[in-house]
């Protein structure tokens, strides 16, 4: 053990410290200040015998004489066991609840290491949220990774909640027109949240509770208080226990991430302390690999029974989708949820902007035998149909009604019927994917046959409900 | 070999001292652990080295070794079917080390030293090689012959060569050079990644590189050897779109560069290729591709060589005579490695933070792209020509050589192309690109795709919006060009019909009015419209939902030929000329535009089969057509069979 009492320049949450011996990048320190305050912290650069050490528990307290620095030889580890099931922690990884010490299985670097692409296997098992506007038109699989873009006041923790509690996956059908049953497994929840107030991650606590999903579910919580630089690490913790889970303990994990953003924002406030050159909107350079680091690790290993799923939150700043930290997610997820101001304004919940909205996996988890064979051509018909309905209304407004033809009047009604009832749906309603598609066949059927351009003729015979043919 | 020691790290980037003869971008083992790194910065007897693996661990005065060698790749039988990462490791060997995930400091050579081909010599002892000429060839797999070339830099006279099953470390033969000195030959060859690999000389390319996709193949073509920039805001489906031209174009080598995407997108390509049959071959696609993978997560520095990697094998395909396609997705991540090794070696920035010398890689890279005149003989025999012109003028080393090289030109010249003068003439090999670029916020305004718009040829601009309203593929109409139109026209009225640029033309400029007019109808409505502004409206509207609109998951809709393509265009003007006729003549819009032959127009894209069949159906709506709407029996039927049989 190196204890060091070098401390030359404090700024931030950072650390000089002079005169090392044998320090690596990356290595864990243990930091204790004059007034008995604690810090984790980690090497992020060592020049020579410099050592630029990041303070997770930030530097208030600190002073470059007093300063204690042990370096520990390791880096950050997290403790795993299944015991972590059904508890709460910090964000480093601590029990925060009352429950005792988890007697660690093993002990996991929290960075991970990449999946081998070769070793990957393709995420093409659909996942039922018994959500409409995601299982109709854009339906998570498991192993995928699909964020959901929200902004402040929308209900995105209410609808990350609703899929956590209602998530599964279905048998497969031998029959390519039926849908198979919801499958029972071991099933998980690890839940990290960064920089959020109390009242939402209470939110999160109690839905996992009076469900009893928090037997089944392992908590990481940051919240707004607690320092800043820490949330660099409770995404990391959580997708080490996830992985854990996943891929020594057969569980197919569900990893909810939140909120994204303020993750980013702490990244900045290191990278800001370090003066480095910024990339777009100050946030660093390698803010698109940073996030890779931590998205990359949902997926499906080959001849492993688990899985890892994640659904990332994050607030969008001012709703801008082309804001650095959405725009960068977008790149790195397989699709986006985006929530919409507009529909949450009139009542809709949940508030997905279909449009925008896309799940890049669906084409694989969806279909015979998966989900049911008119699934896709129907999804490519309601989406294609909504986007030509609200092309024209937003013509009524200009022209007035009247001057629609009588297709784009049909396009109106069906645009608003599918606002209506296929998107909006209660909080704890539960649909399941054959209601879903009949939902889908209901609102078809109010456009004219011969628009249904985009659904295979046979299906049209098959689902189209008859006697309501325009 | 000399050792140096580090004295910092920060992230990817290592400092040591010590390395006093190792120069600029030569390979270096880093830690006890022998990561692999590249020097990219030298001050004093101070070097900056970037490092392919993760560096968490490492600390001053660790060691590092010099190699002496900048960073290669090895080229040779065994790369097809291959996936590699950014500098060259087989990813599937590596899998079978160390399990599902990847670990530090394991390597494995490119090319498994275990695995034994069969080379076949289509040279004979006593020939007389220069670098490039064919000695040999390696039936790899099915569909691609690998062709064993003299490596660059090497001459002489062949000593030995044998048939027979060999290693790729095994030699082959021997080579005597001029000096006196002895080599062998291998089947197996490496070359710097960083540097392009010779050719005689640089051609333009005029042949257009078909993909099977409408939008492209006839409105926007790229050609082989050309350059083409896929940018799109995400979602807008540039990933599809690239899977689509590697599936199937028609070029014979495909090397895919996953360059900082996602994991899940490579599992797809890997699952997928080798399950979907080529259409040129019938064989699974995954035969003539080879796969660069370096994922999002994976070392940022690798992924700023798995480009330079990707190239390298691509030139090498290229040398042997085959035109390669080539697909980065995506250079902004390329981009955005340099930015971040740029910033760690505190550069002062460009724009952005990009460096400086952003728009210098970035047409460098480019321009390893092109059509050209590869070193050595003639396509699949030049040695074999050399050698029997070496006989007709008597074995005189070098003059004979060149004497009977000229001679061979000039008769290549003036014979007809059949099979023996093809053979000896020049080995025309080319390399086409086609790199995604993912501008932040959609923004094309940024550096990147700014930087890659002035060096490529094809634009071809996906939109978001399209997208939203699932008109895939989302290349946007308006705003995508290709230089390489004029180009390719005489290629088309040979091999597809006189008609078929006049017809695009034709359509562009359809498309380009219904653009204009767009905003009259958003301010007063389609009413306000002349007669024959709205028929123009309705096959504007045909011309995208019908020809442009193209589904990549429907078996009947993912490739069209160029002679479909061109029927599908000749049908929809027909129906736009016919309905102008018959308006003329007193028909109402609305019977003209209910005309039941509408519905088979636009189902017409799903044709697919037997060429004379797929002409015959077409031949039937074009004569629906005719019957439906009253064009009057003048020329209508003559046009009927223009539709069905002119080619």
């Amino acid at each position: 053990m190196r204890e060091y009492m070098t401390t030359r320049d404090i700024v931030g949450p950072l650390l000089l410290i002079e005169s090392v011996v044998d320090v690596t990048y990356g290595e864990l320190v243990e930091l204790e200040y004059p007034d008995g305050t604690r810090s984790l912290g980690n090497v992020l650069e060592v020049n020579g015998d410099v050592a630029l050490v990041q303070a997770f528990e930030g530097t208030r307290g600190a002073n470059p004489s007093q300063t204690k620095a042990k370096f520990l030889g390791r880096s950050l580890e997290l403790g795993v066991s299944r015991d972590m099931l059904g508890r709460v922690f910090d964000g480093l990884g601590r029990p925060n609840d009352d429950g005792p010490e988890i007697i660690a299985d093993k002990r996991l670097s929290i960075q991970g290491s990449p999946i081998n692409p070769t070793a990957r296997d393709f995420p093409d098992d659909f996942i039922q949220t018994g959500v409409s506007a995601i299982d109709g038109l854009n339906p998570l699989v498991r192993g995928q990774k699909l964020p959901i873009f929200s902004g402040s006041g929308l209900p995105h923790n209410e609808l990350a909640a609703q899929i956590a509690r209602q998530a599964a996956v279905l048998a497969r059908s031998a029959k390519a027109d039926v849908v198979g049953d919801k499958l029972e497994g071991e099933f998980a929840v690890v839940f990290a949240a960064m920089g959020i107030t109390f009242e939402d991650a209470d939110f999160f606590t109690q839905e996992f509770r009076t469900t009893s999903a928090i037997e089944r579910a392992v908590l990481f919580l940051n919240l707004a208080d607690d320092p800043a630089v820490e949330r660099i690490a409770t995404p990391r913790m959580a997708l080490t226990a996830a992985e854990y889970l996943a891929y020594e303990c057969d569980m197919h994990v569900l990893v909810i991430l939140t909120d994204m953003t303020y993750y980013c924002e702490a990244l900045r406030e290191v990278s800001a302390a370090r003066k480095e050159v910024p990339g777009r909107r100050g946030y660093p350079g390698y803010l698109y690999t940073d996030l890779a680091s931590l998205y990359e690790r949902a997926g499906r290993v080959k001849g492993r029974a688990g899985s890892i799923t994640q659904v990332p939150i994050l607030s969008m700043p001012d709703d801008d989708k082309t804001h650095p930290i959405p725009d960068l997610t977008g790149y790195i997820t397989e699709g986006q949820i985006i929530l919409d101001r507009n529909l949450h304004r009139r009542g809709i919940y949940p508030p997905v902007a279909v449009l925008p909205s896309l799940s890049r996996l669906k084409q694989k988890g969806i279909g015979a035998g998966k989900t049911r064979e008119d699934h896709a051509d129907l999804s490519n018909q309601l989406f294609g149909s909504y986007a030509r309905g609200l092309q024209a209304k937003e013509l009524a407004v200009i022209l007035g009604e009247a001057a629609l033809s009588d297709d784009d009047k049909a396009f109106v009604a069906f645009a608003d019927a599918f606002e209506d009832r296929f998107i909006r749906q209660g909080k704890h309603e539960e649909r399941s994917v054959a209601e879903t598609l009949a939902l889908g066949w209901e609102l078809a059927a109010l456009l004219p046959r011969s628009e249904l351009k985009r659904i295979k003729d046979e299906y049209v015979e098959k689902y189209l409900p008859t006697g309501t043919d325009a | 070999m000399e050792q140096g020691r580090i004295v910092k790290v920060a992230g990817p980037l290592v400092v040591a001292e010590g390395l006093v003869t190792s120069r600029m971008y030569d390979l270096v083992r880093v830690g006890k652990d022998g990561l692999m790194g590249e020097i990219i910065e030298m001050r004093g007897d101070r070097a900056s080295i970037q490092v392919y693996e993760e560096t968490e661990g490492l600390g001053p005065g660790d060691p590092v070794e010099a190699t002496g060698a900048p960073l290669s790749v090895e080229l040779g039988p065994g790369m097809l079917e291959a996936v590699y990462d950014g500098v060259q490791r087989p990813l599937d060997a590596l899998e079978r080390m160390t399990g599902a995930f990847l670990t530090r400091g394991v390597t494995a050579p490119g090319l498994d030293r275990e695995k034994q081909w069969e080379f076949v010599p289509t040279a004979k002892a006593g020939d007389r090689v220069e670098a490039g000429d064919i000695i040999g060839t390696v039936q790899e797999n099915k569909v691609v012959e690998h062709r064993i070339m003299v490596p660059p830099g090497v001459s002489g006279t062949i000593a030995t060569l044998a048939a027979g099953t060999y290693t790729v470390t095994d030699p082959v033969g021997s080579l005597t050079a001029d000096d006196g000195t002895k080599t062998d030959l291998l089947m197996m060859q490496t070359w710097p990644v960083r540097v392009a690999r010779p050719y005689t000389r640089k051609l333009s390319a005029s042949e257009p590189m078909t993909t099977g996709t409408r939008v492209i193949d006839t409105f926007f073509p790229l050609v082989m050897g050309g350059v083409a920039c896929i940018p799109g805001p995400f979602g807008a489906g540039k990933t599809v779109t690239q899977h689509q031209i590697a599936k199937w174009s028609n070029a014979e080598v495909v090397i895919f560069i996953g360059c900082g995407e996602r994991g899940n997108e490579m599992t797809d390509v890997l699952m997928e290729f080798p399950e979907l049959v080529d259409p040129y071959s019938g064989e699974p696609l995954m035969k003539r591709t080879v796969l660069v993978a370096n994922t999002s997560n994976m070392p940022v520095a690798a992924r700023e060589a798995s480009v330079y990697t990707g190239i390298t094998m691509a030139e090498y395909f290229r040398d042997m005579g085959y035109n390669v396609v080539l697909q980065a997705d995506s250079t902004s991540r390329w981009a955005e490695a340099m930015r971040e090794i740029s910033g760690r070696l505190e550069e002062m920035p460009g724009d952005e933070g990009f460096p400086a010398y952003l728009g210098t890689k970035l047409a460098a890279f480019y321009e390893r792209a092109g059509k050209v005149e590869c070193l050595g003989g003639g396509g699949g025999g030049g040695a074999v020509a050399s050698s029997a012109a070496d006989d007709a003028f008597g074995a005189d080393g070098l003059a004979s050589r060149v004497g009977g090289d000229s001679s061979d030109s000039a008769s290549a010249a003036t014979q007809a192309p059949v099979s023996t003068s093809a053979s000896v003439a020049a080995r025309i090999g080319s390399v086409s690109v086609v790199g995604s670029v993912s501008p932040p916020g959609g923004d094309l305004s940024e550096p990147v795709v700014q930087n890659t718009l002035r060096v490529v040829k094809v634009f071809w601009a996906l939109q978001d919006q399209l997208a939203f309203q699932r008109h895939f593929p989302a290349i946007d109409w308006l705003t995508s060009y290709s230089l390489y139109l004029d180009k390719v026209t005489p290629f088309w009225n040979e091999a597809v019909s006189a008609g078929f640029r006049g017809r695009r033309d034709q359509c562009m400029a359809i498309l380009q009015r219904e653009n204009e007019l767009a905003e009259i109808v958003r301010l007063v409505g389609l009413e306000a419209l002349s007669a024959e502004e709205q028929i123009l409206m309705e096959t504007a509207k045909s011309i995208r939902e019908d020809f442009l609109q193209q589904n990549a998951f429907r078996e009947d809709d993912q490739f069209s030929s160029l002679v479909e393509q061109d029927l599908l265009l000749k049908t929809i003007l027909l129906f736009h000329e016919k309905a102008i006729q018959s308006h003329d003549k007193g028909m109402a819009l609305k019977d003209i535009f209910a005309a039941p032959v509408r519905e088979r127009v636009t189902r017409a894209k799903y044709l697919t089969g037997e060429a004379a069949a797929v002409a015959a159906e077409f031949a039937s709506i074009a004569s629906d057509i005719e019957t439906q709407l009253v064009g009057g029996g003048t020329d209508d039927g003559a046009y009927a069979a223009r539709a069905g049989g002119e080619q």
